[in-house]
Parts: structure tokens; sequence; C-alpha cells
């Protein structure tokens, strides 16, 4: 794939599923460099000219395309600050792949952080889905700091998906929305830290317009050491539901900050929250091993289901 | 053939040892269906803990198919054909009922085969394959989803811990159809239930009345029926035995 080595190729598979050049719109961003794009009839992506990034337009009524901006980085010590702005036009049905791989083998730390900013159109619909990896034996940390800002129209949905399951060392994720009359906005985050990782999740979420609705949803596992803070407010502006919750297992010695958050400054604001913190019920492991698997076996897979 | 030879528990209640179950002997012999039954708080639901490997007797040992498997964890016991089923069953997020009967299988079973074992507990199964086992299901769906879990084992021994138990007795001949469709599909195999349905009670080989901790009688079933039915005023007003039809019975 293009100018693309092994290690890297591994990292695209690993966040953004490619095996090959994808379908459709992309930008290929390997070591602060584009290693590819595409731009289709519909989708145009361009580079930005004040800062490193993006601009990524898509035409009102695009339907069943996608666009996949994956990040690798294979070079340690680079740090880099990305902008990427998404403008999605009215009535349009998409889907955006992005994801960042991060190999680290040396001993400086390496750092990406991604500022997105999704402005959705009327009635648009976006199915937005970040992964994130980390992979390398060097002594550098592995840093990840993602930036998403959400502006909804009217009638308009947003579902994002966020996954952070292994090797990235250090993450602070800052999720805004701001959602119009009758904008939906669905989040579903998973994350699993080990050693002595930590990850942080910020989200603010103001519900300004009758009947916009948002689901905040993250499911979490802390292994080893690691810690992880979860922080989520959802501010009700108007006649609106929201619903956040956070669904955590924590193992071995580590740690978890929950901090659900809601805001109600109208009084037909529906607001709710949730948070649930523990270890893995004996009582799951026991139904599983009489079934024939053992501890370590029945572990996994009620890690897996959980974070599926 | 599952043996319990003397078999006694013991369980900490405010500093002090409580007997729950006291040197209790009894056989579980091949193709035969056992069913124990006994008041509420008699220690049923310990022996088949005991049994699984859930819980360990402080004394007396137990043996499956001539081999001393006291000593043996969960796991071990599973994976020599011992299968259990939970009074109470145990929910999973994000585990798929497809998977739990998967994994009940120990092999790569394919969805229509999967859908079997929840046609045969009464599921529509279509419906239910890829739904989560979490706390979106109901207690009686839960539970014949436990039913389906064991069947899928194809367990040389199948304890079941009340498994009537939150099922309405709509669909309860299913059940015993379940157990007896069972017996034939599985070569060799056993059944203990643990029970104070009738109907239960009649499909049994033997019948073993745990109470107290103790067994108080065991037989075949045209023994000791009779000796459960002459109790069955006094039962009915302690509520262990419902025979059916007889629920509004005065005491």
């Amino acid at each position: 794939m293009l100018k693309l080595d092994e290690i890297q190729k591994r990292l695209l598979r690993e966040v953004a599923d490619l095996h090959e050049v994808p379908e459709g719109a992309y930008n290929i961003r390997s070591n602060s460099a584009s290693a590819g794009r595409q731009s289709t009839a519909n989708i145009e992506i361009t580079s930005k000219e004040d800062v490193s990034g993006l601009e990524i337009r898509i035409k009102p009524g695009t339907k069943n395309e996608s666009v996949h901006i994956p990040v690798v980085m294979t070079q340690s010590g680079l740090k880099e600050v990305v902008y990427n702005d998404f403008f999605i036009g009215e009535g349009a049905d998409v889907v955006i792949i992005a994801g960042c791989g991060i190999d680290n083998c040396g001993n400086q730390d390496s750092q990406h952080d991604g500022i997105h900013r999704f402005y959705v159109g009327k009635n648009a619909r976006i199915r937005y889905v970040e992964k994130h990896y980390g992979s390398g034996t060097g002594s550098g940390k592995r840093i990840l700091n993602p930036g998403t800002e959400v502006y909804m129209e009217e009638g308009s949905y947003a579902e994002m998906e966020m996954v952070q399951i292994k090797g990235v060392d250090d993450t602070v994720r800052t999720t805004t929305a701001e959602l119009a009359a009758g904008a939906k906005l669905v989040v579903r985050e998973r994350l699993m830290t080990h050693g002595e990782q930590r990850a942080i999740s910020n989200y603010v979420v103001n519900l300004n317009g009758q009947d916009a609705s948002a689901d905040v949803v993250s499911r979490s596992v802390a292994r080893d050491h690691s810690f992880q803070k979860f922080d989520a407010k959802i501010v009700g502006n108007a006649a609106c539901h929201g619903h956040t919750e956070c669904d955590s297992i924590i193992m071995d010695e580590g740690r978890i900050l929950a901090v659900p958050a809601l805001e109600a400054n109208n009084v037909d604001a529906a607001l709710v929250h949730e948070a649930a913190i523990g270890k893995i019920a004996g009582e799951q492991l026991i139904k599983l091993m009489t079934l024939g698997l053992t501890a370590a076996e029945a572990e996994e897979q009620i890690i897996n289901g959980f974070l599926q | 053939m599952l043996e319990l030879k003397n078999v006694s528990f013991l369980v900490d209640a405010e500093g002090k040892d409580k007997e729950i179950i006291r040197d209790v002997s009894l056989a579980v012999p091949d193709r035969k269906l056992v069913v124990v039954t006994g008041p509420n708080g008699g220690g049923k639901s310990t022996l088949a803990k005991l049994i699984a490997g859930i819980e360990k007797p402080v004394s007396g040992r137990i043996f499956f198919n001539g081999e001393d498997i006291t000593e043996l964890g969960v796991t071990e016991r599973a994976q020599k054909g011992i299968a259990y089923a939970f009074q109470q069953p145990v929910r999973f997020k994000g585990i798929r009922v497809l998977d739990l009967i998967r994994i009940a299988a120990g092999k790569t079973l394919s969805v229509s085969d999967a859908c079997r074992y929840l046609s045969s507990v009464g599921l529509c199964a279509r419906d239910y394959v890829d739904r989560e086992v979490n706390a979106s299901l109901s207690g009686g769906e839960l539970k014949r989803i436990e039913i389906a879990t064991v069947l899928a084992r194809k367990a040389v021994l199948s304890v079941f811990d009340e498994p009537e138990a939150g099922i309405d007795l709509w669909s309860f001949r299913n059940l015993t159809e379940v157990f007896q469709q069972m017996r034939e599909d599985i070569r060799d195999s056993s059944i203990l239930i643990i029970s104070h349905q009738e109907r239960i009670l009649n499909i049994a080989d033997e019948i073993v009345v745990i109470k107290d901790g103790v067994v108080e009688k065991q037989g075949s079933r045209d023994e000791v029926y009779p000796h459960l039915m002459k109790t069955e005023v006094a039962a009915l007003c302690e509520g262990p035995y419902k025979p059916a039809g007889k629920e509004d019975a005065e005491c």
C-alpha cells in the first residue's frame, strides 16, 4: 500500500481495519506527512493552509459513502497537533473512520493530538469510528490526546464509537457537543488500560434545542496499576433527554474515578446518569467455569464481552 | 455414576459452625433421573454446589465414575462431564446468548444448531440468539437460557437446581419433555434435579428427600412418592410441595 512499511501497514489494520487502499475518500497520514489521498465527487479533502490538518467537505445529500483518515506514527520522538474539520452537508449520511496507531521503539515520547471538529448539517447522519492503538517496546511513551467538537444542526444524528484497547500510555480525551432541536448524539466509548497507563475522558454535551437527546456510555476495564477518569456532563437547556453511563471493571491495582454530572436549566429537561465500578462478579466466573473454562479463560470471555 | 459418601458441609454463622449438610450418602446411577426434594432451607442447593465443586465438603468423599473428585475444582469437574444449572442464573453484559451456548458446547456451533437448544426450552430462537445475557431478559427467559446452556454441554451428569422456578406452568409440560429428551439424546447420561414440583417428581426414577441437612428418605419413585403424598397436608401448610391442582387446598 502506497509508501508504507510493514509496521505502518500493521498499525493501519489495527486502527482502521485497512488491508488495502480504502474505497471512497481517504487521507493516510504517516509520520506527519500525507502518504496518500483521494477525494470523490461528493467528498473533498484538502489541506489546511494555516495549520497542520485537513478540511473534509461532504456535499449535501451524499449517501452511503465513507471517509477514512487514519494516522500512523513510527518515528520515536515525533510530536504533532493536527486540526481536522468535517463539514457534513444537509441530509448526508456517511461513515467516517479515523484512528491513530503509534509504534514507538525508541526512548523518546511520541505524541499525536488530533483535534476534530464536526459541523453536522440539518438532518444529516454520521457514524464516526475512532480507534487508538499503541505498540513498540521502547521506553518512550505513546501519547494520544484527542479533542472532538461536535456542532449538530436541527434533526441531525451522530454516532461516535471511540475505542482504545491496547498500548497507549497516556490519553486525555476531550469531547464537547452542541445540539440543536431534534438532534441526537450517541457516544460509545470502550477503554482498557494496562500497566502504568493513564486515560482521562471529559465530555460536555449541551442540549440546546427542543427534543435534542444524548446518550453517552463508557465501558472500561482498568488493569495492573492503571488509572482512568471519566468525567461526563450533560447540560439540558431545553425540553430534552440526556443519559450518561460509566460502567467499569477494575482488576489488580487499577483505579477509576467516575464523575458523572448533570445540569438542568429547563424544567422539561430529563437527565439521567448511572455509574458503576466493580470487580468481575464471582458468580460470573463460576458460571463460565461450570461450562468448562478455566478461571483465566472465563475472565477473558467476560472482559471481551464487556468491551464488545 | 455419581456417589456421595458421608458428605458434610458447614458454614460460619455468627462465629459458630452451622451444619448445612450432615453425613449425606447417595448415588446417582448411570441412565437414572434422580430428584432431590424436601423443605426449603434443608440443604438441597448446597448439595448441588458440592457436586459441581462450587463448595467443598468438610468431610466425606465424592466419586464420579469411580474417581475421587472431592479435591477437584469447578473447571476440572465440568471437563470430566458434570454440568450444573444455576437456580438463579447469572447475567453478563456484552455476552450474547449465542456466545454462551457456544462456550457451553465447547466448540463452534452453527447458529442453527444453537437455535435448536433454544427452541427445545420453548424460546423463539431467532429472537434470542443475538441478545445479550443481561438485565433486559426476564427471569423466566434467563432460566430457559440457563437450561439451554446445560443441554448444549451434553454432559454425562447434569445437575439442575430448581429448573421450574420462574417458568410459568403453561410451558411446564415442555420442561419435563426436555428432561426426557435429554435421557434419549445423551448416552448413559444421568440427571439430578432439585425440585418441589409434582410433575418432575413424577418422571423421577428415584427420589431423595433431604430435610435439615440429612437424607430423610431415599428410594424408587414408587417407594418414596406415597410417603410424600401422606405428608401432603402438612407439606401444603409449610409450602414446599405444591401438587398441581391442589394449590388452593386448605390446611
